[in-house]
């Protein structure tokens, strides 16, 4: 289907993907697909949440828009550019903490302004506004052990936005913290979004998360993974959780992942009982 | 034990502003008995080992002519030092008694054998993680080099005695050749595992933030490897230790080796073991100067031995 379309697309989109599709370890007996025929259009400032059961390839999808790795079907651009390696203006936030443990958290931040050779108090400044926005300034001087996990994540956030990047990436950045430190992050996300008017991508598979944060939620199918649906939410923010027609979205989300889910789990049983 | 460094640090800045600076640590120094506690275990576990030594002797199960308990072969340094001449006595016309004194013979054959081993073992290092990481780095490298490497890597030093001796005759040079050689290939490959087990996130974020293959390399890989580096050096240390006293027994002058040998030749038990005692005495100590630079190059380890220790 999407190979007939012609690849036409709005040069403006944040992110364009069009036929998308990866196969791992292709052309081996343990070649899967993780996912495939990807149409997605990512509108500069959009907050998109990706969906979908564990190991249905929205992780996949994110590292591929980063450039991190080749897509072995379809093609992606971002800005009208066609993605083809990392670049500092898509940045991907992961799951685990990945800030450098021997380098204090301002270096950390200054990461990439080190690496193009940017000077010591130039580093530092741009460091420290990026801390700033995160509400991490004073923590500057300190190592990266000697934060939390939930301050860490905000340090990888700043790390992210010292780059200016126009795309965020966001790998299940919350998944490690504990159920109330996350639902602070999520604010903090949103101004942060809201101040850097970057496009954030974002992978869960916390329907509450998608339900706080996302102008829209694709939600996907387990392996290979589709698009199984885009469900938009236009609820005004502040978001009120417990309102009416969050219960509802919440109700709608989980009806639709409950069946992949189910599939998910005959799959894996199938597979067991072959081995 | 926390009121005890509670006590010393309430009394340091107190002394230091009324007695010269000197003084006043030598006065701290006293009253934090810190290290005592912290040396009690090893002192304790020594004169365990030395105790059953000499309660075997005492019960006359080690004939002190073989197995000489250490109040034997510890009793007469002056005697025992005077073996450790063998530099002037391969001179022809030296006699016994000429040349340095016993204490002076003791700290050069010490100093020596020392010497090789840190040469040695610096240039192991060296060459073995600038290798490794061009293995990795060029992949033609890879597959041209770490074959032979992983080949070579299971030959005994002792092989390597007889090709030291080809290659750099008698001296300084085969000797550290053969601690090079003997810890250079598993080095390296213990370089490659290191380097294999990188976070990949690390690599990735680097990757993402516009990092070059080489930056990659030279600010994430190497920082990264270090703290498994700074171990795989630690256990290296003892095994150029080994290594050095095989090279001195037979293709230098002078070194622990040539007395442990003399000490051979000449029947001496005594002999041998107070060398095994310099030697461990030396061995731990070096062993612990890594160990307090690891811990103040490293800072950002988890320190998994105390939460073993809790369980």
């Amino acid at each position: 289907m999407a190979f007939d379309a012609p690849p036409t697309f709005s040069s403006k989109d944040a992110v364009v993907c069009r036929g998308v599709g990866k196969t791992w370890a292709a052309g081996t007996k343990r070649a899967h697909n993780a996912l495939t025929d990807i149409d997605l259009d990512v509108a500069p400032g959009e907050f998109v949440v990706l969906l979908g059961p564990s190991g249905c390839g929205k992780s996949t999808l994110l590292y591929l828009i980063a450039g991190l790795e080749d897509a072995t079907e379809g093609q992606l651009w971002s800005f009208g550019d066609l993605v083809e390696t990392p670049s500092p203006q898509r940045s991907l936030i992961f799951q685990e903490t990945s800030l450098f443990p021997w380098l204090t958290v301002w270096e950390n931040v200054s990461f990439g302004l080190s690496i193009r050779g940017a000077s010591k108090e130039e580093r530092r400044s741009v460091a420290a506004e990026a801390l700033q926005r995160v509400g991490l300034k004073a923590a500057m001087d300190k190592r990266p052990d000697e934060l939390s996990g939930g301050m860490r994540q905000r340090v990888a956030v700043a790390r992210a936005l010292a780059m200016r990047p126009k795309v965020l990436l966001m790998d299940e950045p919350f998944a490690a913290l504990d159920v109330q430190t996350r639902a602070r992050m999520q604010d903090f996300l949103l101004d942060v979004w809201r101040d850097s008017g970057a496009s954030v991508l974002f992978v869960t598979h916390h329907i509450d998360e998608a339900v706080a944060l996302a102008d829209r939620v694709v939600v996907f199918t387990s392996r290979p993974g589709r698009i199984k649906t885009i469900v938009p939410i236009d609820m005004p923010r502040p978001r009120n959780l417990f309102s009416r027609e969050a219960e509802d979205l919440r109700i709608q989300l989980t009806d639709l992942l409950r069946d992949e889910v189910d599939r998910a789990f005959a799959e894996q049983e199938a597979l067991a009982a072959t081995a | 034990m926390a009121v005890v460094t509670r006590d010393s640090e309430a009394s340091g800045p107190a002394a230091g502003t009324s007695r010269p600076a000197a003084v006043s640590r030598f006065y701290t120094g006293m009253v934090n008995l810190e290290w005592l506690t912290k040396a009690w275990w090893t002192i304790l576990s020594i004169s365990l080992f030395a105790g059953i030594w000499e309660l075997c002797w005492f019960f006359g199960w080690a004939d002190p002519k073989l197995l000489p308990p250490p109040h034997i072969f510890l009793g007469n340094l002056a005697e025992q030092g005077k073996f450790f001449n063998t530099a002037t006595r391969w001179q022809v016309g030296q006699a016994m008694n000429a040349g340095p004194s016993a204490f002076e013979s003791v700290m050069i054959t010490v100093g020596a054998t020392t010497a090789r081993v840190f040469v040695g073992l610096a240039m192991a290092s060296v060459l073995a993680i600038g290798m490794g990481v061009l293995i990795r780095y060029h992949h033609f490298f890879d597959k041209l080099v770490l074959p032979t490497i992983t080949l070579l890597s299971p030959v005994s030093p002792i092989a390597w005695l007889p090709v030291a001796i080809f290659l750099f005759g008698i001296g300084n040079a085969p000797a550290i050749f053969m601690v090079v050689v003997a810890l250079f290939f598993h080095m390296v490959l213990a370089t490659v595992a290191q380097i294999d087990g990188v976070s990949p996130n690390f690599i990735n974020v680097a990757r993402t933030m516009g990092a070059s293959k080489r930056q990659i390399y030279g600010r994430v890989i190497v920082p990264a490897i270090l703290p498994g580096m700074l171990q795989v050096l630690r256990l290296n240390l003892f095994g150029a230790w080994m290594v050095v006293l095989v090279a001195e027994s037979t293709g230098v002058g002078y070194g622990m080796g040539q007395v442990i040998m003399l000490a051979r030749n000449t029947f001496n038990p005594s002999l041998v073991f107070f060398t095994i005692a310099v030697i461990g005495v030396l061995g731990f100590a070096f062993d612990w100067l890594l160990r307090q630079a690891q811990r103040r190059i490293l800072y950002w380890l988890p320190d998994t031995k105390e939460k073993l220790r809790g369980l």
